[in-house]
């Protein structure tokens, strides 16, 4: 296509133009850049009580078994304990009061010991990020309407 | 209505410098910035570090205390191990050599979980391969079991004969200067995870 027809389109249409220019910039923006989150902390309580409700033998769901994250957007587990006594959860235990704050760096699936839990484990799914193009697309887009 | 040429032009240069910053990112693939802080699994509030009095691999008692004014890196595991133990020891004394003068401010202490084979001499002889100062503990089963429950660690043996293998907690324990568990890194971090981790808590 030649440089004149161009100049032509531009010349006819100047506002259809802009803001196909702008749009072209906005979407490739989008769609390219990488997305990170300013708050990436994922909070799970275990609330006070849960060692003893057990022990009377009630089934206590805490919270889910498998808890899933998002590196660069929720990649921060942080488990507190209100309970009254030590949770063991992977390979320490979280004092009564305390919290545990766990950042994940790689995407993979991790199995801890949890005593919060039924079963005495749980596994956290870390996925990678929203992927360049079509996925990060709909990703910001979910969070300009309030999906995300 | 007509877009003046001027502003027609500025809207290409900005759509392009767009699409320019969104393709310069891809091409450097940068990975999420790390949260700020440390890299480490952290405590909080801390709570001070459980203490212990076990036999040391230079023949003196080892207690927490004895190190309290440097940064304690916390370890379990024993000197039969194929594979775990030695690769955490390489790390740990990569990031000591990485500190360079801070060095002096950080203590590792490996906790066998396999007193039966793991006596002191064998202890100092084998953590010297890796840096002269790590310091090695032993005791009594029972003691040793103790202090593995006040960290929440665990150690089970595998196997029969002398050939056997314990499967252990793998992760370190950092404690700071006051004595106070701050953070716990698990098993496979390179060693300039914890030198950042290692001047975060000499400097926080």
């Amino acid at each position: 296509m030649r440089l004149s027809w161009w100049k032509n389109v531009v010349r006819r249409h100047p506002i259809a133009t802009t803001f196909s220019l702008l749009a072209i910039g906005v979407l490739g923006w989008a769609t390219l850049a990488p997305v990170e989150a300013t708050k990436r902390d994922a909070v799970y309580e275990i609330p006070r009580g849960t060692s003893a409700r057990r022990m009377a033998g009630a089934k206590a769901e805490i919270f889910p078994q498998t808890i899933r994250l998002r590196l660069g957007l929720r990649d921060i587990l942080v488990l507190k304990n209100a309970d009254a006594v030590p949770h063991i959860f992977g390979p320490t235990l979280i004092m009564p009061g305390q919290s545990f704050r766990l950042p994940f760096t790689t995407a993979s699936t991790y199995s801890f010991e949890c005593s919060a839990h039924p079963n005495g484990g749980l596994s956290v799914v870390v996925e990678p990020g929203p992927a360049p193009g079509w996925e990060r697309l709909a990703w910001r887009w979910r969070r300009l309407t309030g999906g995300a | 209505m007509r877009a003046s040429p001027g502003l027609l032009k500025l809207v290409t240069v900005l759509s392009f410098a767009l699409l320019l910053a969104g393709a310069t990112w891809l091409l450097i693939g940068r990975a999420p910035a790390r949260p700020e802080g440390m890299i480490a699994g952290t405590f909080s509030p801390p709570q001070m570090a459980s203490d212990f009095s076990l036999r040391g691999s230079d023949g003196s008692e080892v207690t927490l205390a004895r190190y309290r004014g440097k940064v304690v890196l916390l370890a379990f595991g024993f000197t039969y191990c194929a594979a775990v133990c030695p690769t955490t020891l390489a790390t740990l004394a990569q990031a000591r050599a990485g500190l360079g003068k801070t060095a002096a401010s950080v203590q590792v202490i490996f906790v066998t979980v396999d007193p039966a084979r793991d006596d002191a001499a064998h202890l100092r002889d084998y953590l010297a391969a890796f840096d002269r100062s790590f310091i090695g503990a032993t005791d009594a089963p029972d003691r040793l079991a103790t202090v593995r429950t006040n960290y929440g660690v665990k150690a089970v043996k595998q196997g029969s004969g002398s050939n056997y293998a314990i499967a252990h907690t793998s992760s370190i324990f950092l404690i700071d200067r006051d004595g106070k568990l701050r953070a716990l890194m698990p098993f496979g971090h390179p060693a300039q995870d914890f030198v950042h981790d290692i001047q975060y808590l000499l400097a926080h």
